[in-house]
């Protein structure tokens, strides 16, 4: 029993992170209908900016607050990721809209290469060990042989995750711009009739996208304690499998797929086998696309001629 | 970044600021990009801790780079043409000839580059040139081919196509290890336990189409990999398998024994007698699966795939079955994928999961599709710009002379390869070869233009 809520926290833990990537999956798919399987890398790449900030902040000019140099580290993330998100989409993807339906997608796996390789080059192709920081563990439940904790990093992961869906709800729902984005989602060529800059929107989408992973990464580090820059791929994949499998262009879906991708791998490996998790992953991947093709709270999709 | 308008009419001066500001914003971009990423390099020291190495000579080489080429683009540029109407003055029957007569040359070429390699570089030199070159270009060329069947005619995208070539290699080593059996029987079972799988993993995905077809076989294909990884008794994990017997030219071994190759026909031994073999191997491979699909593409089934690739919803319409048309194409494609598989594990004489990553489909993916989908003689060129390319960044010693003794062009060729995906897509976003001839035609057989091909519609 002990044993199976400490899973839950941990798979909790773990899920909020995948939802936080999935949002940037599920508003690129919902908007543009393009898988964007750059998006891991751009994941991975905020991993390695969040770390670089960490280490100046801490090493070069010294900075003895922790939490206010976490979070100059989050805020300079983001506005880095999203800048790079918006380069990509600037100069690999908009050429290409109204080009033939593989062409984005092409492309962005070029981009994903591109990417990883990048960073292996420009960082080394070790795994960086990170200064570990918020190592202390509440104590939740002492069991007979087992001991539940919750650490401070789990408490801070789901605790921003929370917040920053709140807040990134309140924008789709009631700004002009999330008024926008769902207007371009149903028809875009309306939308550009009603006055609606569809490329900037299509511009802000990814941006936000990319400020969640950034949001996800710097999380993801303090987890991990380790990066590397092929640490895009399967946790990309895993993100897009929990936006598929929630329903993809859903947003609450999203955030539920994520949760659900995260409970199922630490629930696997805690009970059958760690070697095949993410072999569980791919197959829920491949199950849902084939028999639930718009998952769990997606709107399925009709096909006119 | 504000974009010249090129219809107004502006004064040299005024266009000239213009480009300026554009380029400096373009440098500010850069700049941007490159913080923290290229600026700051983490590096362990012997504490292993972190620490960080400011390299902010290359961001400066970066910015500066990124700005001369954004403001020469926009001064050099030619004013933009009109689109041109003129119908080309060269008749249909003479392009053909024109690449008939391509065609012709590339085969003769290929057919005595292993020759013409040996005559410039030597027994010593050649094998490079012969394994690393042509034997490494033609497996690409192979699978681009294999894959053409499923994605180019078949309109298909498959990401996981390297779990079939996967299948075929560990088939083929697994049966040449347990049984016995020599490659030349081990080379068609693999083909056809590939194809078998290639129903198998086809079945579930009938109904998928686009993106989703996309993701899903990319699932299958990480999921094969994983298997091959941790099913250590069969497979031997990580270390995979080695010790796999070398293909034999009817029973002589390209070895130095008594019984070999280069001892038969009282010929001194050399490693480079099996290189050559192999390259005609592969080559007959690859011609094999050119010439099926060529054949293919006139027999029913291969119109209803290229029915399938351009309209689904009417391809069923109008009576066709979609299901064995979806499985025939993922089959037939699994199969070569299979042979190749095989091939390349006889030739490596070793295999491990490291070689049927992910990043492989995405290799073979790029081939076909910047080939032109559907193409033949296009995945061929591809294949051997994309391959031939970025293996002569090996070559490129010179680049050492300029960058240091450090410098290792190698570690970029991934880099290359994933930029020049993306600017292929868009500068030609059909491929180099985007004309389509179709394989029916009522009285006259014309060219059908690039921008009337639709595939991956469906």
């Amino acid at each position: 029993m002990e044993y199976l809520l400490q899973q839950v926290i941990n798979g909790v833990t773990l899920g909020s992170i995948y939802g936080l990537i999935a949002i940037g999956y599920t508003m690129v798919f919902g908007i543009i209908g393009m898988v964007n399987f750059a998006h891991g890398d751009v994941f991975m790449l905020s991993t390695f900016i969040a770390l670089i900030f960490l280490l100046a902040l801490t090493q070069t000019l010294g900075f003895g607050s922790l939490a206010l140099a976490l979070l100059i580290v989050l805020l300079l993330g983001m506005l880095l990721t999203s800048l790079w998100a918006w380069a990509i989409e600037r100069l690999a993807y908009r050429p290409l809209r109204g080009s033939f339906r593989l062409a984005p997608l092409i492309s962005a796996i070029g981009m994903s290469i591109f990417l990883s390789n990048l960073v292996q080059v420009t960082q080394g192709p070790r795994n960086k060990p990170v200064p570990s920081s918020l190592e202390t563990v509440l104590t939740l439940r002492e069991g007979e042989n087992y001991v539940v904790t919750l650490s401070y990093k789990q408490l801070l992961i789901v605790g921003v995750t929370v917040l920053l869906l709140g807040a990134f709800w309140y924008l789709v729902q009631n700004t002009a711009l999330g008024r926008a984005q769902r207007a371009c989602e149903q028809d875009r060529r309306m939308a550009s009739l009603l006055g609606i800059d569809v490329d900037r929107t299509i511009s802000l989408t990814f941006v936000i996208g990319a400020a969640l992973a950034a949001v996800a990464g710097l999380l993801f580090m303090i987890y991990y304690g380790v990066v590397s820059f092929s640490d895009g791929f399967v946790p990309g994949v895993k993100a897009f499998t929990a936006a598929v499998l929630g329903g993809i262009g859903s947003l609450p879906g999203a955030v539920l797929g994520g949760l659900l991708i995260g409970l199922i791998e630490t629930l696997w490996s805690a009970y059958f086998s760690i070697d095949y998790k993410d072999v569980a992953t791919f197959s829920i991947l491949a199950i849902t696309l084939v028999f639930l093709p718009s998952g769990l709270l997606g709107k399925p999709e009709v096909e006119k001629v | 970044m504000a974009s010249l308008r090129a219809d107004a009419p502006q004064s040299p001066w005024r266009s000239l600021a213009n480009a300026v500001t554009d380029a400096l914003g373009a440098a500010l971009l850069a700049l941007g990009l490159a913080v923290p990423i290229l600026a700051l390099r983490t590096e362990q020291n012997i504490s292993n801790e972190l620490i960080l190495q400011p390299r902010w000579g290359y961001v400066a080489i970066a910015v500066a780079g990124t700005f001369a080429a954004r403001l020469g683009y926009l001064l050099l540029r030619s004013p933009k043409r009109q689109p041109r109407r003129v119908k080309s003055a060269v008749p249909n029957s003479w392009r053909e000839i024109a690449a008939r007569s391509l065609a012709v040359v590339g085969l003769g070429l290929l057919a005595l580059y292993p020759l013409i390699a040996l005559a410039l570089t030597g027994k010593a030199g050649a094998i490079k040139w012969i394994d690393n070159f042509g034997i490494q270009i033609m497996i690409y060329i192979m699978l681009g081919w294999g894959l053409n069947i499923v994605v180019g005619l078949a309109g298909l995208l498959d990401l996981g196509y390297v779990a079939f070539y996967a299948v075929g290699a560990y088939s083929s080593a697994l049966l040449a290890q347990n049984f016995g059996l020599s490659f030349w029987i081990c080379l068609p079972l693999a083909g056809i336990l590939a194809a078998f799988w290639g129903i198998l993993l086809g079945f579930p995905v009938l109904r998928l189409r686009g993106d989703y077809l996309a993701i899903v076989t990319l699932a299958f294909g990480e999921i094969i990999r994983l298997i091959l990884i941790n099913w250590v008794p069969v497979t031997g994990g990580y270390a995979g398998i080695s010790g796999i017997p070398r293909p034999t030219l009817l029973g002589l071994p390209f070895n130095a024994s008594e019984e070999g190759f280069a001892a038969f026909f009282h010929l001194e031994f050399s490693p480079v007698h099996r290189a050559i073999f192999l390259f005609y191997v592969i080559l007959a491979l690859a011609l094999l699966t050119n010439w099926v699909t060529l054949r293919l593409r006139r027999l029913p089934i291969g119109r209803a795939w290229e029915a399938l690739r351009e309209d689904e919803i009417a391809c069923r319409s109008l009576g066709i079955n979609t299901t064995t048309t979806k499985l025939t194409a993922f089959a037939i494609g699994a199969g070569f994928g299979g042979f190749a598989g095989a091939f390349f594990a006889a030739r490596q004489g070793f295999i491990s999961p490291e070689s049927f990553t992910f990043m492989e489909s995405a290799i073979v993916l790029a081939i076909v599709v910047l080939g032109g989908m559907g193409s033949q003689i296009g995945v061929a060129i591809a294949a051997v710009a994309m391959i031939g390319g970025t293996e002569i960044l090996r070559e490129l010693d010179w680049l050492r002379r300029i960058f240091g003794p450090d410098f290792e062009p190698t570690q970029y060729r991934m880099l290359l390869f994933g930029l020049a995906m993306v600017l292929v897509m868009i500068w030609k976003p059909r491929g180099l070869i985007a004309f389509r001839m179709p394989s029916i035609f009522l009285s006259e057989r014309r060219r059908v233009r690039a921008d009337l091909v639709q595939e991956g519609h469906g």
